[in-house]
């Protein structure tokens, strides 16, 4: 690259960085800017969203998409889950569940990532609200096309 | 009786009774008050956080538990779980704790390593007392009579009439409620029996 060419293209970046600037600035003074709080201005307060309530114990949620982890239909609040302790599994263990009437962990929770079957729960499915969740009256924050198992098979 | 006729008071006349009783009246009403007063005043969360093996511990876990905060603020503080209410038990209780005192000398939970190396120990040793007793302390607020399991979650309540007709306890299923669990993988085949602990 030439003197001449390189000034030029420099020339060139900053008129384009002026200008992006420049009418991201008339933008923001025409419409105010949009972000996730919507379209308030920086100055103005929010309002604090309401506080979502969790849904009462319930019996098995459907799934509403193919290879969704099973959601959690009951509350799980102070449900311990340390590097020690477990409390899901004091019900929902191979050994417990079936005097707790609960659903069983998957039998895939037992492989690690090498494919290899392991005799007690693998170390990766071991966080298990990472996956499963409780639910609350809440809307989706995004739109989503997902659908059930049986509409895919139509 | 007769009283002295003459001048001189004899050591038990009738007089140096009376005064000695009201005396020693007075002294066991100000001794008993003062005593109960202090036995009282160790029987507070104020006091039992004035250590920091258990404010910077067990308090902080029972902060974030439904017994410390929740939606119609009745609390249950460290003694009303951990110092039985009735007087007989109580003073048992206490006297025991004397042992506390000794270990907070000798240091022996003085820092989060030593206290994490202890948690089995000290759990257990709460387990065993609280089993001992059909968890009287729990039942000093949770009445089994006068539960309404159709108010429970439909979880709650099978489980809670199973487990009162196998002769269950508060304590053998609601463990690390109000603090965290400690690991429990080191306990034997008859501890994990004696406990309840199923995995």
């Amino acid at each position: 690259m030439t003197y001449k060419t390189r000034k030029a293209a420099l020339l060139k970046t900053s008129g384009i960085t002026l200008g992006l600037v420049l009418s991201l600035v008339a933008a923001n003074s025409w419409a105010g800017l949009s972000s996730l709080r919507g379209e308030a201005s920086i100055e103005s307060g929010s309002n604090a969203p309401d506080v979502k309530r969790e849904h009462a114990d319930s019996p098995p949620i459907e799934r509403n998409y193919f290879q969704q982890p099973p959601l959690i239909p009951h509350r799980i609040r102070e449900y311990q889950i340390t590097l020690r302790n477990n409390k899901c599994l004091s019900c929902h263990s191979w050994k417990t569940y079936k005097k707790a009437k609960a659903t069983k962990i998957s039998q895939t929770h037992f492989d690690d990532r090498d494919g290899n079957a392991q005799t007690s729960l693998a170390a990766r499915r071991y966080f298990c609200t990472q996956c499963h969740v409780p639910q609350v009256d809440a809307p989706p924050l995004v739109g989503n096309a997902f659908l059930p198992v049986e509409e895919l098979s139509k | 009786m007769t009283t002295p006729t003459n001048g001189k008071k004899g050591f038990l006349s009738r007089r140096s009774v009376k005064a000695v009783l009201i005396i020693g009246f007075v002294l066991g009403i100000l001794f008993w008050g003062a005593f109960n007063t202090a036995l009282e005043l160790t029987n507070t969360e104020t006091f039992c956080l004035s250590c920091h093996e258990m404010k910077d511990n067990v308090y902080q876990e029972y902060r974030n538990t439904i017994h410390y905060s929740n939606r119609t603020g009745v609390r249950a503080t460290c003694p009303d779980c951990h110092v039985p209410k009735d007087w007989t038990h109580k003073i048992i209780r206490k006297i025991q704790a004397s042992n506390e005192l000794y270990h907070k000398a000798l240091g022996t939970i003085n820092t989060r390593e030593k206290f994490e190396g202890k948690r089995l120990e000290l759990a257990k040793h709460e387990w065993r007392r609280m089993k001992k007793v059909d968890s009287r302390e729990c039942r000093n607020c949770h009445s089994y009579d006068y539960m309404d399991y159709t108010m429970q979650s439909r979880r709650a309540s099978p489980q809670h009439i199973d487990g009162f007709n196998e002769g269950k306890t508060c304590i053998d299923c609601h463990k690390g409620i109000a603090h965290q669990m400690p690991d429990t993988s080191e306990l034997s085949k008859e501890e994990r029996e004696e406990f309840n602990l199923e995995q």
